[in-house]
């Protein structure tokens, strides 16, 4: 059955009569990619653009309407040596550009500002110390009023929006104090300089913007970086169903399919929805679901779940998206129940901005009071306690937790974790107790061949070669055996039996015991299955089980060395988890555990004092991530799993999850060490306000030396573990 | 010092056009692939390749 493939769901129209489409691109190795992706497109009929980003390896293509298939444009790229995979932009990702350009003109206006204002500035010092005249200095303080003011306006309004948020909601942020320092500031330069005073702070406030708009978009632009690898990822993963449309086959995007759709799934494939089965039989591995490994056998009338792994037969289903399944139903409602209970954890620059912010504002209160009373004109006590509030003006103390976060969110890049959440480093930070799921998790999402040594080298060659023709899970899992990545000539597959060839006039066969006549293994490894081979009068017999991940052992054993708790709670039967729990020396392990039991006893640890990383891969695990403190989830996870989890790491190392706790750790400790710098800035600069003696000068150099010292701190940061 | 009134304005001036040199840089998308720029330039693709052949 030919069949075709409908990509329409990906096709924008852009106005002009063209239709427009964004595709991820894997296989970009160097420059020269560049050139040959663009220029294969282009040749297509009807392509009026394509343009290739090579900072997010995504290609956008342009085509008149009509003129082409989206299918002809992955096509070409395949043949160009290159995969494609088209996706809808996120929304999320959309407003983070718009926001990334937005801090970027806050910044440049700024940076525009504070240099032009320094300069004037500079003037006035030099000429206060030696023969300025008053009017030149009005002139310069004028100058320097006519840039500060319109720029403040417009480069501030990220912190007076969000400051007023916060004052509207009865609370207290970061962006408090600043907004009041900056608009003070300025407020008191206007009037000092239409009195003829000697001292304006323009430039105080300009610059305070100025490094903090620098760290502000240094974040966001971290952040944008790490969600775009993350979109291409999950473009990467999304898989296509066979839809029937009458009695033809179309190849659509899951997001495609609806309620009624009558589907398709062929043996080695994931069910693409939740549905009911309309005919075929078939073995399902639900381990991504609920964490048994066992397989489930299905036919007519059974319903399926989206995720599940079909086995053997292909199976016509009917999907019921509309009608959600019982058990999806029950983990999304756990899901919302544990994740509201997570928002209540606070963050440190809050904590931070709630304990700082009053503190500042009573201090220049009392600032004003105590110099009122001692007998200081009403003019002399409202300067200085604005400067206080100025020299106050958190700017260390801002910067001092975004710093921290860029550089340390790079390192974890580095180190294959992206992070999702924005405060999840500080809570990787804190944790003591590590609860692991198993399947997907500790072991490699796909099984492995067992024992690879204990069978005759030339067989299991020969055996995995000849599995690279079947889509069987069982062959594949035996096809990564394989040293060459070409398959045999003529394979001929015999659907849910086996495959056979003929190799070197000998006849090979790969499949169940009795398709290739020999008798079935009584007690193999426990938790394995079975495959056999025979080559004329050779035999083998392969046992295929699920593996630890090849660092799991050495992880496990430096994650006690620095003194975690270790838990394994997984949905799989207790003869599945004692082995993997015995190989690594994790004692407390807990079996056949429900995505409810696992909700609570992550509760009671927390009950405890502890506080929780989870990390794990399946549905059942979703409700148990969201309620962790924090939470580690595998590139292979489950769509819903991955959404709700911390940070995602790559590849089929564990080690991501060591690197991530070493690098959470640093984190907090060089936050804290930020927060405590800013600290001892401030009860230098504080007295030294009070007393009066703050000059312009003065300010700007304990403004620009604090950032300084906590950005060059936060350097440290980006190491890597 | 009267030079002031217009050198002042002059500087300004001069800073204002690079600013909005960088903001119609930053809108014409100039800076959303960074690295692709840099290899772009390396790029033979305004050379006719035929008459080379």
């Amino acid at each position: 059955m030919q069949e075709t493939v409908d990509l329409s769901l990906f096709a924008r129209p852009s106005g002009d009569g063209t239709l427009g489409m964004d595709l991820a691109v894997e296989g970009i190795a160097c420059g020269a990619c560049i050139g040959r992706i663009e220029s294969a497109v282009k040749r297509l009929p009807g392509v009026t653009q394509a343009r290739l980003n090579y900072t997010n390896r995504r290609l956008h293509v342009d085509w008149t309407d009509g003129a082409l298939t989206p299918a002809q444009i992955l096509q070409t790229l395949e043949e160009a040596g290159y995969h494609g995979y088209p996706f809808a932009p996120l929304r999320a990702e959309e407003e983070a550009a718009a926001e990334a350009r937005r801090l970027t003109r806050c910044l440049a206006v700024a940076g525009f500002a504070a240099m032009n204002i320094m300069l004037l500035s500079v003037s006035v010092w030099a000429g206060n110390s030696s023969d300025i005249t008053p009017e030149t200095r009005d002139f310069f303080h004028w100058a320097s009023a006519l840039i500060a003011l319109p720029a403040a306006a417009y480069a501030g309004r990220p912190f007076f929006a969000s400051a007023w948020q916060a004052l509207r909601a009865g609370a207290l942020n970061m962006d408090v104090p600043i907004s009041l320092g900056v608009i003070l500031a300025l407020g008191l330069s206007v009037v000092e300089t239409a009195n003829h005073a000697k001292d304006a702070y323009f430039d105080s406030a300009i610059m305070l913007l100025f490094f903090l708009l620098v760290g502000r978009a240094l974040d966001h632009a971290m952040r944008r970086k790490t969600r775009a690898v993350a979109g291409n990822l999950a473009a990467l993963k999304a898989e296509t169903a066979h839809r029937f449309s009458g009695d033809e086959l179309v190849s659509v995007p899951v997001a495609a399919l609806q309620a009624g759709d009558r589907v398709l799934v062929k043996a080695g494939e994931r069910v693409p929805a939740d549905g009911g089965v309309l005919s075929g039989v078939s073995e399902l591995d639900e381990s991504l679901i609920t964490g048994e490994t066992a397989r489930r056998k299905v036919a007519a009338g059974a319903t399926i779940y989206a995720g599940s792994l079909n086995y053997s037969g292909a199976l016509t289903m009917r999907a019921t998206a509309a009608d959600r399944a019982t058990l999806l139903d029950e983990i999304e409602r756990l899901l919302e129940q544990a994740a509201t209970a997570k928002s209540r954890a606070m963050r440190l620059a809050d904590r931070a901005a709630r304990l700082y912010a009053p503190l500042v504002h009573l201090t220049a209160a009392a600032t004003f009071a105590g110099w009122w009373l001692a007998g200081a004109s009403l003019h002399d006590a409202v300067v200085t306690a604005i400067a206080v509030l100025i020299i106050t003006c958190p700017c260390a103390l801002a910067l001092a937790i975004p710093a921290v976060q860029v550089v340390a969110s790079g390192a974890l890049f580095r180190a294959g974790v992206i992070l999702n959440a924005g405060d999840a480093l500080e809570r990787l930070g804190e944790a003591d107790t590590v609860v692991f799921d198993k399947t997907g998790t500790l072991t490699l999402p796909e099984p492995r061949v067992v024992d690879a040594s204990a069978v005759d080298r030339n067989l299991l060659q020969m055996a995995a070669r000849l599995a690279l023709s079947s889509r069987h899970p069982l062959a594949q899992a035996l096809a990564r055996e394989s040293a060459s990545h070409i398959p045999y000539d003529v394979v001929t597959e015999e659907p849910g039996q086996g495959v056979r060839a003929m190799l070197g006039g000998i006849e090979a066969r790969l499949g169940s015991a009795a398709f290739c006549g020999v008798a079935p293994v009584a007690a193999g490894q426990p938790g394995a299955s079975h495959i056999y081979f025979v080559y004329g009068s050779r035999a083998a017999t392969i046992a295929i089980a699920q593996k630890l991940r090849p660092d799991a052992a050495e992880v496990v054993q430096a994650l006690r060395r620095r003194g975690l708790t270790l838990h394994i709670l997984s949905g799989d039967r207790a003869g599945a988890v004692r082995p993997v729990a015995e190989a690594l020396g994790i004692t407390k392990w807990l079996a056949e555990v429900k995505p409810a039991e696992k909700i609570a006893f992550i509760e009671a640890l927390k009950r405890q004092g502890h506080r929780v990383l989870m990390v794990g891969d399946g549905l059942n695990d979703a409700p148990a991530l969201a309620a962790a403190s924090v939470s580690l989830s595998p590139i292979a996870a489950a769509d819903v799993t991955q959404a709700q989890a911390d940070a995602v790491f790559l590849g089929e190392r564990l080690k991501p999850v060591l690197d991530a706790l070493v690098i959470g750790r640093r984190a907090r400790a060089l936050m804290k060490e930020n927060l405590m710098s800013a600290a001892i800035y401030n009860m230098i600069a504080v007295p030294v306000a009070i007393l009066g003696w703050i000059t312009p000068l003065i300010a700007a150099l304990a403004m620009s030396g604090s950032s300084l010292m906590v950005t060059l701190n936060a350097l440290r940061g980006g190491r890597a573990a | 010092m009267n030079v002031l009134v217009y050198l002042i304005p002059m500087a300004l001036g001069l800073g204002l056009l690079g600013l909005f040199g960088f903001l119609w840089a930053l809108r014409s998308g100039q800076y959303s692939d960074v690295d692709g720029a840099a290899l772009r330039v390396l790029a033979d693709d305004d050379i006719d390749p035929k008459p080379l052949q």
